[in-house]
């Protein structure tokens, strides 16, 4: 049965390259992906130092062009589509009409149109959900079989890839965006990321995206940079607080008890989610997301689903956890009861003992 | 994958070594490769009674947490304390500086139910398939 399920698994264009590199690939999302190539504390640590590239071909990309584009994303997203100049990307929510999380996202606008890009979990749901709200003026077009997408990421980033671009890297602002040519390849250079570092995602054709990779790698591999998989990328977020979909939050968690209300944008007029999370807010949001980093002993590493304690009193449960390799500590996401959203300590309970754990508001590092 | 043919093996991907009437016990290449990068190992006290298949321990990656089980009967007579401060050489030596414990086997009929080295890398095969 399982054979039969790995042979529908999809391959990015980078297969190829991930498998030549050693790297350990795991089915993710309909995919085999890289997990890691030489160890998750390696490829962290590149990231945080030098650069780290990652494959997130897999992802989900869909074009919206029209007259009506804006008016329509404006109402399918939480975040204001109208504050968002051309040439610059946001993140933002679908939500459901309860207020819960369908997907997040980032919104790119483009000087002649929208781009939007998804879980790759989720594509056939998000987009089944677009296309049943939208208007017919609206030109909506998947575009995920047809779009590479890699992540270069790190403090060396913009350096390393200047000179193989032919835009001026020190005009694009954080969430800007420009159209360039890296060699010949036509791109779209966007410096958003999912790691907390500076850095670049790169969306390409398919068949440019080997190219591309191999010579990111050999400029960066002699300054510390190089390849890194879904296992950092986790690490990474983690550290930084960002959630990950499906864990942190799904359709059942509404987008304030997953502490994204600062991608929600009540104010901007109707859109969908709307009026349930304006009910919610006044009525008392039931549940918080907070951050727990472990601070006795460091083995007690969070794993999802561990229960988090105050004064014996089950508050909630781990949704993320891992070991920072930056801290050298246990560190989680938690989603607990309202009441103890504030709390400044917590037990986290790990394998029958309740390690401690300090709250820490928003980055761990 | 290195899968020494002088070793036994268990399907939960330990190792053995019978040393002068010991059983010295880690855990396989192949399970430190699924593991990736190892941050703990917790190991259990010297004078431990152990039953085979009883966890006696753990070994905690950035991404997961596995229990250790006993491949046989017996009592914990040493344990790798070089681990404590260096889990990774279960990584880089799983067959040999990343040992885990030495256990003196009470049952010496447990040894016969472990897995040859072809046994084992026919089980990791068809796991892997």
């Amino acid at each position: 049965m399982e054979s039969i399920a790995r042979e529908k698994l999809k391959k990015t264009p980078l297969f190829d390259r991930h498998v030549a590199r050693g790297a350990k690939i795991v089915p993710f999302a309909g995919y085999e992906m890289p997990l890691s190539y030489d160890g998750i504390l390696a490829e962290h640590r590149r990231v945080r130092n030098a650069a780290g590239l990652f494959d997130v071909s897999h992802m989900g990309e869909a074009e919206f062009r029209g007259g009506e584009a804006a008016s329509f994303l404006e109402h399918v997203t939480s975040n204001s589509v109208a504050s968002l100049g051309p040439m610059h990307a946001q993140y933002s929510l679908l939500l459901n009409r309860r207020g819960g999380v369908i997907d997040d996202l980032i919104v790119y606008r483009l000087e002649d149109r929208f781009l939007i890009v998804v879980n790759a979990a989720n594509i056939e749901k998000d987009f089944e959900w677009i296309a049943s709200h939208l208007s017919p003026d609206v030109d909506f077009r998947n575009i995920s079989d047809d779009t590479a997408l890699l992540a270069w990421q790190g403090p060396k980033a913009a350096a390393i890839l200047q000179p193989l671009v032919d835009a001026d890297l020190a005009r694009i602002p954080s969430f800007g965006m420009a159209t360039a040519r890296f060699g010949t390849a036509p791109v779209i250079l966007a410096r958003t990321g999912y790691t907390g570092e500076d850095g670049f995602e790169i969306f390409c054709a398919n068949r440019d995206a080997p190219a591309i990779w191999d010579q990111l790698l050999d400029a960066g591999e002699p300054q510390g940079a190089g390849p890194a998989g879904l296992g950092a990328r986790d690490t990474l977020r983690l550290e930084k607080q960002y959630r990950l979909y499906g864990q942190d939050m799904d359709e059942t968690v509404s987008a304030l008890e997953a502490g994204l209300g600062w991608v929600v944008k009540l104010d901007k007029g109707d859109f969908i989610g709307r009026d349930a999370l304006v009910a919610q807010k006044k009525a008392g949001v039931p549940r918080a997301t907070i951050g727990l980093r472990v601070t006795d002993d460091a083995r007690n590493i969070p794993r999802p689903g561990y229960e988090v304690v105050v004064d014996g009193e089950v508050a909630g449960e781990v949704t993320s956890g891992t070991f920072s390799p930056t801290l050298e500590t246990g560190i989680a996401l938690a989603r607990v009861s309202k009441k103890f959203a504030d709390v400044p300590a917590a037990g986290i309970r790990v394998r029958n003992k309740d390690a401690r754990a300090a709250r820490v508001a928003k980055s761990f590092v | 994958m290195n899968i020494p043919q002088d070793l036994k093996y268990t399907k939960e991907h330990e190792w053995v070594l019978l040393d002068d009437g010991v059983a010295v016990v880690g855990i396989t290449d192949f399970a430190q490769s699924e593991l990736g990068d190892i941050v703990f190992v917790e190991l259990p006290s010297i004078g431990l009674n152990l039953k085979v298949m009883e966890p006696f321990g753990s070994v905690e990656s950035v991404k997961s947490v596995s229990d250790l089980y006993s491949p046989v009967s017996g009592v914990v007579a040493d344990v790798n304390t070089r681990l404590t401060a260096n889990p990774d050489l279960v990584n880089s030596d799983p067959f040999g500086e990343g040992w885990m414990v030495r256990i003196e086997p009470s049952e010496m009929s447990d040894l016969d139910q472990l897995l040859t080295a072809e046994e084992y890398a026919e089980y990791i095969g068809a796991e892997q398939a």
